[in-house]
C-alpha cells in the first residue's frame, strides 16, 4: 500500500484530538497536560511536513522548525510556571487548581 | 545586502525593543534587585523611542512579504508601545509597595511588546505565529509574577494551559491554510482563497479563529479571562485588558480583511456568533460578579464583542469603527485601573466591589473619575465609550447587520446595571461601620486615572475627530469599500 497525503493528515488529525481531549478529560495531573501540548504542537508538525512535502515547497518546513523551537520554550516557561504552583500548593492535581471559581 | 540594510530599516521598532530588552536584561542582572525604578524609566523610554520609530520610519514590506509596515501595523505599535508604557509607570510604584518588585517586569512587558509589533505587523502564517508566541510567552510569565501568591500561580497556569492550547488550535488552522493555499504570504492566501473555496481552507480558517478568539477572551473562549483577572497582579491585569488586546485585534483584522476578504460570508458568520456569545456572557456574568477585577473580566469581554462586530462588517468604515472602538476602551480600561491601584484601605486594596460604599467622602475626586469612565463604559453620550459604541453600531448597521447592533444594545443596557451600580454604592452609601478611612492614593496612579476620566470626558468631543481621521487612514486598503 502507498502512502499518501491522506494518511499523513489522518494520523495527525488523529493525533491533534488525542491532545485536545488529554487536556479536558484528564483531571489528575498538570503534566499530563504539558504532555498533550506536546502531542497537539507534534500533531501539527507532522501536518507541516506531509504539505510541504506534498507541495513541494520549503516553508511548511520552516514553519517545522519554529515550532519545534517555541515547543521548547514554552514547555520551559510552562515547567517553571508549575513549579512556582506546585511551591504555593503543596500538589499538582488538576483539581486542586480551583481557589478561584471560573 | 540592500534588501537586508532596508528590511532591518522596516523593522526597526520591533529591533528596537528586542535589543533594547536584551540591553537591559545585562543591565539589571549586573546592577542587582537595586535598579528597578532605573530599569522603569529607561523600559519607558524605550517603548516611547519605539513609537516614534515606527511612526516616523518607512512603510513598505521586508523578508518576503512576512513583515509588513502599512498605516494600519503604525497605528496599531503606537497604541500597543504606548499602552505597555503606562503599564511599566503604574506597576513600578504598586510592585514596590507590594515588596514585590523585580527589574524584569517591566523587561517582560518590553519583550511581550516586541512581539505584539511583531502581531500588528504580520505578512505570513510564520511571522502571526511567532508574534503570537513572543508575546503569550512573557504574558504567562507575568501573570504568575507574584510567585508566592498561590492565586497569581494558578492564574498564571490557568492562563498557560489555555493559552497554549489555543496556539494549538491556530497552528493547526494554519497548518490546514497552508496545505490547501500552498502559501504562507497573506497576499498569495489571498489570491487564492478568492479563486479557491475548499472545505479544508473553511476549516483552517476556523480553526484559526478561534485560536485568535482566545487570545481577545472572546466568548465561548473566555474560561481563562475572570481567573486570571482576579488572580494575576492588577498592574498586569492593567497590561492584559489593553496592549494585548489591541494587538490581537489588528491582527485579527489583518488576516480576515487581507488574506480571507474573499471569504468574507464564511467568517462573518463565526464572528457573528462569537460577538451575540460575547455580548451574552459579558453582560450577565457580570451581574453576579462580587469582585471588582472579575467584574471587570466579565466587561472587557463583551467590549471585545463589540470590536469583533466592527471586523464582522467586513467594510473599511468597520475596521476603522474596530479602531476607533479600541482607541477609546483602552483609555478608559487604564481610568478603571489606575483607580484599583490607587484605592487601598489599611495597606490593602480594595478588591470587593462593596468596599466602594460611600467612597465620596474619603475621595471625591477619584469618585468622580470612577462616575465618568463608568458613565463611558455605559455608553452614555457625549462620554468616550459611546462614541466607541456610535462607530461600531454604525459600521454594523450599514452593512447590514443591523440586528446583531440592536442585540449589542440590550447587552449594554443589561450591563448597565452593574455599572450603575458602582455609582450608587458610592455616592449613595454610606460607608459601613468599623471600616478605617482609605489610604492615600500613589501619585502615579491617581494622576493617570484623572486623566484617563478627563479624557473620557470632556476632551474625547476634542480628540474624536484626530482618532477618527487617523483611524480612517489605517484602515485603507482593508475591508470592501
Amino acid at each position: 500500500m502507498e502512502i499518501t497525503l491522506q494518511h499523513y493528515l489522518a494520523v495527525a488529525a488523529i493525533l491533534f484530538t488525542i491532545g485536545v481531549f488529554g487536556i479536558f478529560v484528564n483531571r489528575k495531573n498538570v503534566i499530563i497536560i504539558l504532555m498533550s501540548i506536546e502531542l497537539i504542537l507534534l500533531a501539527v508538525n507532522i501536518n507541516f511536513v506531509a504539505f510541504s512535502a506534498y507541495l513541494n515547497d520549503v516553508q511548511g518546513q520552516i514553519m517545522a522548525m519554529f515550532v519545534l523551537t517555541v515547543a521548547a520554550a514554552e514547555a520551559a516557561v510552562g515547567l517553571a510556571i508549575l513549579v512556582t504552583f506546585f511551591r504555593n500548593r503543596g500538589d499538582i492535581a488538576v483539581d486542586d487548581a480551583s481557589v478561584m471559581k471560573g | 545586502m540592500p534588501d537586508l540594510i532596508s528590511a532591518l530599516h522596516l523593522s526597526a521598532p520591533e529591533a528596537t525593543l528586542a535589543v533594547g530588552g536584551l540591553v537591559l536584561l545585562m543591565l539589571g542582572a549586573f546592577m542587582g534587585e537595586k535598579s528597578v525604578r532605573f530599569i522603569s524609566a529607561l523600559s519607558v523610554g524605550l517603548l516611547v523611542a519605539a513609537t516614534a520609530v515606527a511612526v516616523t520610519g518607512p512603510l513598505g514590506q521586508a523578508f518576503n512579504g512576512a513583515y509588513v509596515a502599512d498605516p494600519l501595523a503604525v497605528y496599531g505599535k503606537a497604541l500597543i508601545f504606548l499602552s505597555s508604557a503606562v503599564a511599566i509607570v503604574l506597576g513600578d510604584g504598586w510592585m514596590r509597595r507590594a515588596r514585590i518588585a523585580k527589574f524584569e517586569y517591566p523587561i517582560l512587558i518590553v519583550l511581550a511588546s516586541a512581539g505584539m509589533g511583531m502581531m500588528a505587523s504580520s505578512g505570513d502564517l510564520i511571522s502571526l505565529y511567532v508574534g503570537i508566541e513572543l508575546h503569550s510567552l512573557a504574558l504567562y510569565v507575568l501573570a504568575a509574577f507574584h510567585r508566592d501568591d498561590l492565586k497569581a500561580s494558578e492564574a498564571g497556569l490557568k492562563y498557560f494551559v489555555l493559552g497554549a492550547l489555543s496556539s494549538g488550535l491556530l497552528l493547526y488552522g494554519a497548518s490546514l491554510i497552508y496545505g490547501f493555499t500552498g502559501s504562507m504570504r497573506f497576499d498569495e492566501i489571498a489570491a487564492y482563497a478568492a479563486a479557491n473555496q475548499s472545505t479544508g481552507l473553511i476549516f483552517g480558517l476556523v480553526f484559526l479563529i478561534c485560536g485568535l478568539a482566545f487570545k481577545v477572551s472572546a466568548a465561548p473562549f473566555h474560561m481563562w479571562t475572570p481567573d486570571v483577572y482576579e488572580g494575576a497582579p492588577t498592574p498586569v491585569v492593567a497590561l492584559f485588558a489593553t496592549a494585548p488586546k489591541v494587538a490581537a485585534m489588528v491582527l485579527i483584522a489583518r488576516t480576515l480583511e487581507g488574506a480571507f476578504a474573499g471569504s468574507h460570508d464564511q467568517w462573518a458568520q463565526v464572528l457573528i456568533l462569537i460577538s451575540l456569545i460575547s455580548f451574552a456572557v459579558g453582560a450577565f456574568g457580570g451581574l453576579v460578579q462580587k469582585d471588582l477585577q472579575r467584574l471587570l473580566a466579565y466587561s472587557s469581554i463583551a467590549n471585545i464583542g463589540y470590536a469583533l462586530l466592527g471586523i464582522a462588517a467586513g467594510t473599511t468604515a468597520g475596521v476603522q469603527a474596530m479602531l476607533v472602538f479600541m482607541t477609546l476602551y483602552v483609555l478608559d480600561q487604564f481610568g478603571f485601573f489606575a483607580i484599583l491601584l490607587s484605592l487601598s484601605r489599611g495597606g490593602k486594596p480594595i478588591r470587593k466591589i462593596a468596599d466602594l460604599a460611600g467612597l465620596r467622602k474619603d475621595k471625591p475626586v477619584t469618585a468622580i473619575a470612577l462616575t465618568v469612565l463608568s458613565l463611558s463604559v455605559l455608553g452614555m453620550p457625549p462620554l468616550a465609550g459611546f462614541w466607541a459604541k456610535f462607530y461600531v453600531f454604525g459600521a454594523a448597521a450599514d452593512a447590514g447587520y443591523w440586528m446583531v447592533g440592536a442585540a449589542g444594545l440590550v447587552a449594554s443596557v443589561v450591563a448597565g446595571f452593574y455599572y450603575l451600580r458602582i455609582i450608587k454604592l458610592m455616592w449613595f452609601d454610606p460607608t459601613p461601620e468599623g471600616v478605617g478611612p482609605t489610604d492615600a492614593s500613589p501619585v502615579e496612579a491617581r494622576t493617570i486615572a484623572w486623566a484617563s476620566a478627563a479624557f473620557s470626558f470632556p476632551l474625547v468631543i476634542v480628540a474624536i475627530g484626530w482618532i477618527d481621521h487617523f483611524a480612517g487612514v489605517a484602515a485603507t486598503g482593508f475591508g470592501a469599500g
